[in-house]
C-alpha cells in the first residue's frame, strides 16, 4: 500500500488524495486478500490470525468430483453464450450503425436493457418463457440465458469498434469489387479484430461468474457459481476459498494477456498518427 | 455536349469530343438528404480518355457527385448511364469504376502489395495472374520495393501511389479521384499533379478528379465542371472558363476578376460612369473584367478603349506580377495586374478593351 | 453506400432474437401478474388484479420495498464517495502509472461475486477477522453481532462490489474534459478546488449519473447478499420474489413484483437519460 502511495504522490498529487486513494484500494482488496489467506488457513474459514498454513484446502478440491464437474459445466455454458452473444452482437452493433428502421430506438434500448437490469427480471421472465413454451431447465436454457443477457457486451464494444473505423475503407473494398459478404470477412471484422476479443473476453468471465440468471434457469446440472452458492448455504467450506483462487490467479493472466495484446494494437495505431 | 447551360444571350460552351464518344452520362441526378438539397439537377457527359476535374468549394456537392457515380450514395432522381448501360442501378462492386479516396483509405491490416492485390482476388483471379498485374501496377508507380510493407509505415505520398495501383489494377473504365492531393504539401502536391496527369495519359483511363483548389483543376484538366451550391455554373476547358466566365460565380472563383455592375440601355453598357458599345439587350447586367487586361493608358491609345483615372491604393506582389488595388475616379476599387513592379503608383490612367469585359450571368 | 439486403440482413437475426427472448418473456411477466394459482396448483389464465391488490395491502411489501431503496441509495451515495476521488486522482494525477491503477480498480471485478460477498462474511463475523482484530486492539471487549446479518453487512458489501462500477463511468466521463479546459481555468486565474467545483464537476455528472443509476439499480435488485449477510432485518424485494417462486409456488404474485420493479427500473433509467441528456454539453 505504502508503494501504492508513493506511485500517486510521485506525480504531485494533493497527499490527502493519494492517502485516501490507498484506503478505498483497501477496502476494495480486503476481502481478496482474506480469501487468498484463508485458502491456506489450517482452520478453515473461521479465526483470526489465520494459523497452521496448509494446502489441504487444495488436495480436498482436486478429488471434489462435484466441482469439477460444475466447472466443466460452466466453461461449456460460457463458451455456449460467447458463441450467441458474438453471433447476434456483431450484426446488432453493425445494424446501429447503419441500418436504419422503424423501432431502431427502441430495439437498442431493449439489446442494452440486461446490462442494466437485476439479473432476477432478466432470470425471471426466461423462466416464465421456457414454462410457457414447455421447455425443460438445463444447462441449454441457462446458456440461452446467458448468451440474451450478454449481447449488449458484444453490441457496445462492436458499436464502439465502428466509430473508430473508418467507413472508407469498406467503400474502398465494395469500390475495389468485393461483395457485402467479402467486405465483411475482409474488412469489416478484421478491423474490428479488437473489439471482438475484448467482448468475447469479457461476455466469457461475466458468464463464468453469472449467478442470478442462472439461478432461475438451471436444470439438474450446476455451474461453478451455483455450486458454489450450494455449499455456502449449507455452511463452512474452506476448499471454495482454494477454487476462488485458483480461478483469481487465472483470470489475472488472462488480463495480462490481453492487456499486453492491447498495448501492441495500441502502439501500431501510433504508428499511423505519426 | 452539355445542355445549354448560360442562360439568355450568352453563348453555349461546345466541346465536340464529348459529343462524340461520351463514357459517362449524368442524367438530370438529384440529391436531397432529408430537407436539404445537396445537388439539383446535374446533368454532365464525359467523354472517352478525358480529364475531368469537378471543382467546388466544400459544401458544394461535389464530393456527393462523386459517391453516387462510385455507387455509395443514390441519387434521389436523375439516370447515370456509362458506355450504354445504366450504371446507377449496379451495386458499388459490380461497376467498372475504381475510387482513389481522399485519405487513400489503404487497409490498415494489408501490406501494399495485398492491398493492391484486393481487387484481383476478390475477383477470384488465378494466383499467377494476380501476381502479374500487382508487379505491373506497383511499377507503374514506383512502388514495388515497398511491397511488403504496411500502410502504416510509408510517407503519405508513397500511400498516395498505392491508392493509385490499387484502383488501377482492375482496369476500370472510370477512375474516381476525390481530392487524392489535399492531404500532401505543396511541394509534392505540384509533382503528383504532374505525375497524375502524366500517368492518365499513358494508361489511357478516363479520370474524373474532384478537388476545390482552382490552380490544381487549371493545370491538370481536360475540363473543368464548375459546381457550385449543389448546380453546375459551367463546363469548359480551363483556358476557356478563364476567358470566358459565364457567371459571376465563375470568374471570381476562378482567378482575380473586377465584377462591373451596370445597365444596358440602346446598345450602350453604363457601369458608374464608364461606358461602352455592347450587343446585348437592354437591362440590369454584370461584366467580369480581369486584372490583367486593364493597362495604363499610353499616348496612343487603343480605338475605342474604355479610359478612367484611379488612384493607387495597395499592391501586393505576386512573384512574376503585381496585383495593385486602385480607386477609380468613379468610385469604383477595381484589380490591376501588372508585370512592371512599382511602375504604378500614386494616380495614374489606366485602360481597357471592352472586347475583354465578359458578360456574366448573376447569381439570382 | 449500403444495400437493402446487407441491412436486413444485420438487423433482422438479432430483432428476432430480442423480440424471442427478451420482448416475449417481459409481455409475459406482465400477463403472469395478472393470473393466479388455483388450489391443485396449476396457473389459472385469467384476468384478476388480486395479485396487485394484495401488494398494496400488505404492509411487508410496501417496507419491503422501501428498505431496498434505502439500502441501494446508501449504496449508491457510498460507491460514489469512494468511486469518484479515486476515478479524479487517475484522470488527473496519475500521469505515468495510470494504466496500472485503473488495472487495480477492475480486478476485485474478476473474483466471484459469491466469493467476495462471502469473504465479507469471513471478515464480519463474531469470530471472524475484523472481532479479532478490535478485541486484539481493546477497542471492543466482546464480538459486536451487529457487524453480520444486518443490513450493514448488505450495504458494505455491495458497496464494495459497486464501487468499481460507479468508478467506470465517471472515469470514463472525466477522461473525456479536454485538458486545455483546465489549463483555461487555471489561466483565468481559478485555483484547483474552483476548478474542479466550476469546470470539473459539472462536466462529469453524466458519468457520476451512469455510475449512480448502475449501482441504485444493480444493488435495488440484488438477493445474494442480503441472503448471505442479510439476516432477517436484511430482507430485500428480491428475496420475497426468489421465495414466491421457490418454496411458496405464488409466480403470479412474484411475477407482479417483478413487474413493479421492472417497471421502476425502467422509469429510472429514463429520467437518468433525460438528466444525462441535458447534462452532456457537446
Amino acid at each position: 500500500m505504502g508503494l501504492l502511495v508513493n506511485a500517486i504522490t510521485y506525480n504531485r498529487a494533493p497527499k490527502l488524495l493519494a492517502a485516501y486513494a490507498a484506503l478505498v484500494f483497501a477496502f476494495l482488496y480486503l476481502p481478496i486478500v482474506v480469501l487468498i489467506v484463508y485458502s491456506f488457513n489450517g482452520h478453515g474459514v473461521g479465526g483470526f490470525p489465520p494459523r497452521d498454513l496448509t494446502l489441504d484446502w487444495y488436495r480436498q478440491l482436486f478429488t471434489d468430483d462435484a466441482i469439477w464437474a460444475s466447472v466443466v459445466n460452466s466453461l461449456v455454458v460460457a463458451i455456449a453464450s460467447v458463441c450467441i452473444a458474438l453471433a447476434l452482437g456483431i450484426p446488432a452493433g453493425l445494424a446501429l450503425d447503419r441500418a436504419n428502421f422503424p423501432g431502431k430506438g427502441i430495439f437498442r434500448r431493449l439489446v442494452l436493457l440486461p446490462l442494466v437490469l437485476p439479473g432476477i427480471i432478466t432470470g425471471l421472465s426466461l423462466l416464465l418463457l421456457f414454462r410457457e413454451a414447455d421447455v425443460r431447465l438445463s444447462l441449454v436454457t441457462v446458456i440461452l440465458g446467458h448468451g440474451t443477457a450478454l449481447i449488449s457486451i458484444a453490441t457496445t464494444e462492436v458499436f464502439a469498434g465502428l466509430q473508430k473505423l473508418d467507413r472508407a475503407h469498406e467503400e474502398a473494398s465494395l469500390d475495389l469489387g468485393a461483395t457485402y459478404w467479402q467486405t465483411f470477412w475482409r474488412v469489416t471484422l478484421p478491423n474490428l479484430k479488437l473489439s471482438i476479443i475484448g467482448a468475447a473476453l469479457l461476455i466469457f468471465t461475466l458468464s463464468m461468474d453469472e449467478i442470478a440468471v442462472s439461478f432461475f434457469l438451471i436444470g439438474r446440472d450446476n455451474t461453478l457459481p451455483l455450486e458454489i452458492w450450494g455449499r455456502l448455504r449449507r455452511g463452512i467450506t474452506p476448499e471454495i476459498n482454494a477454487i476462488s483462487t485458483l480461478i483469481f490467479v487465472f483470470s489475472l493472466l488472462a488480463i495480462i494477456v490481453w492487456y499486453r495484446l492491447r498495448m501492441r494494437a495500441e502502439a501500431v495505431d501510433n504508428e499511423l498518427l505519426v | 455536349m452539355n445542355r445549354p447551360l448560360s442562360a439568355e444571350g450568352f453563348e453555349a460552351q461546345a466541346s465536340s469530343r464529348a459529343q462524340n464518344s461520351a463514357l459517362l452520362n449524368i442524367r438530370s441526378v438529384a440529391k436531397t438528404f432529408g430537407k436539404h438539397a445537396v445537388l439539383h439537377n446535374i446533368s454532365l457527359d464525359v467523354a472517352e480518355g478525358e480529364f475531368l476535374t469537378i471543382l467546388g468549394e466544400s459544401g458544394s456537392g461535389k464530393t456527393t457527385l462523386l459517391r453516387i457515380i462510385a455507387g455509395f450514395e443514390h441519387a434521389t432522381s436523375g439516370e447515370v448511364w456509362m458506355g450504354g448501360e445504366r450504371l446507377d442501378l449496379l451495386p458499388p462492386y459490380k461497376r467498372r469504376v475504381n475510387t482513389v479516396f481522399q485519405n487513400y483509405a489503404l487497409f490498415p491490416h494489408l501490406s501494399v502489395e495485398e492491398n493492391v492485390a484486393y481487387g484481383p482476388r476478390v475477383a477470384k483471379t488465378p494466383a499467377g495472374e494476380i501476381r502479374t498485374r500487382v508487379d505491373e501496377a506497383l511499377a507503374k508507380v514506383r512502388m514495388q520495393q515497398y511491397a511488403k510493407y504496411l500502410p502504416s509505415t510509408i510517407s503519405g505520398g508513397q500511400q498516395q501511389r498505392v491508392a493509385l495501383a490499387r484502383a488501377l489494377v482492375n482496369r476500370p473504365r472510370l477512375l474516381l479521384l476525390d481530392e487524392p492531393l489535399s492531404a500532401l504539401d505543396a511541394n509534392l502536391r505540384r509533382q503528383m499533379q504532374i505525375e497524375l496527369k502524366t500517368l492518365q495519359r499513358e494508361v489511357g483511363i478516363t479520370f474524373i478528379f474532384v478537388t476545390h483548389d482552382q490552380e490544381e483543376a487549371m493545370v491538370m484538366s481536360d475540363r473543368i465542371a464548375l459546381l457550385h451550391a449543389g448546380e453546375l455554373e459551367q463546363v469548359a476547358a480551363p483556358a476557356e472558363i478563364y476567358s470566358r466566365p459565364a457567371t459571376a460565380y465563375a470568374a471570381q472563383f476562378i482567378g482575380h476578376t473586377n465584377l462591373l455592375e451596370g445597365e444596358v440601355q440602346a446598345g450602350v453598357a453604363r457601369c458608374q460612369d464608364l461606358s461602352w458599345q455592347v450587343k446585348l439587350p437592354d437591362g440590369p447586367v454584370s461584366f467580369s473584367l480581369r486584372p490583367e487586361c486593364i493597362r495604363l493608358a499610353h499616348a496612343v491609345s487603343a480605338q475605342n478603349a474604355v479610359y478612367f483615372r484611379a488612384r493607387v491604393v495597395d499592391y501586393a506582389f505576386h512573384g512574376a506580377s503585381e496585383l495593385v488595388r486602385v480607386e477609380a475616379s468613379h468610385g469604383h476599387t477595381m484589380t490591376v495586374r501588372t508585370s512592371s513592379h512599382g511602375k504604378l503608383r500614386g494616380e495614374a490612367e489606366l485602360e481597357f478593351d471592352p472586347a475583354d469585359a465578359v458578360p456574366v450571368r448573376r447569381p439570382k | 453506400m449500403f444495400s437493402r439486403a446487407y441491412k436486413l440482413a444485420i438487423s433482422l437475426p438479432p430483432l428476432a432474437w430480442v423480440a424471442i427472448f427478451l420482448l416475449v418473456p417481459y409481455g409475459l411477466m406482465f400477463a403472469y401478474s395478472f393470473w393466479s394459482v388455483s388450489s391443485a396448483q396449476n396457473i389459472v389464465h385469467s384476468l384478476s388484479f388480486a395479485n396487485y391488490a394484495e401488494l398494496l395491502s400488505h404492509r411487508v411489501y410496501r417496507q419491503t420495498l422501501l428498505r431496498s431503496a434505502w439500502i441501494a441509495a446508501r449504496v449508491t451515495v457510498l460507491s460514489l464517495l469512494l468511486g469518484y476521488p479515486l476515478a479524479y486522482l487517475l484522470s488527473f494525477h496519475a500521469v505515468r502509472k495510470k494504466n496500472v491503477l485503473y488495472q487495480l480498480v477492475i480486478i476485485p471485478l474478476w473474483v466471484s461475486y459469491l466469493v467476495r460477498a462471502y469473504a465479507w462474511k469471513t471478515i464480519l463475523g463474531t469470530d471472524g477477522v475484523l472481532n479479532t482484530v478490535l478485541q486484539f486492539a481493546h477497542v471492543a471487549s466482546h464480538p459486536l453481532g451487529f457487524l453480520l446479518y444486518s443490513p450493514f453487512a448488505v450495504v458494505l458489501t455491495l458497496t464494495h462490489i459497486y464501487t468499481p462500477f460507479a468508478f467506470l463511468p465517471i472515469y470514463a466521463s472525466l477522461e473525456h474534459i479536454s485538458r486545455s479546459l483546465i489549463e483555461a481555468s487555471n489561466d483565468l486565474g481559478a485555483s484547483r478546488v474552483q476548478t474542479f467545483r466550476r469546470v470539473i464537476l459539472p462536466l462529469s455528472l453524466p458519468g457520476v449519473l451512469a455510475g449512480a443509476t448502475f449501482a441504485f439499480v444493480l444493488s435495488f435488485g440484488d438477493f445474494l447478499a442480503p441472503l448471505l449477510l442479510g439476516g432477517p432485518s436484511g430482507i430485500m424485494i428480491s428475496n420475497i420474489v426468489v421465495n414466491l417462486f421457490g418454496a411458496s409456488y405464488r409466480w403470479p404474485l412474484g411475477a407482479a413484483i417483478s413487474f413493479c420493479m421492472l417497471s421502476l427500473v425502467l422509469l429510472l433509467l429514463w429520467i437518468s437519460g433525460r438528466l444525462e441528456k441535458r447534462w452532456a454539453y457537446s
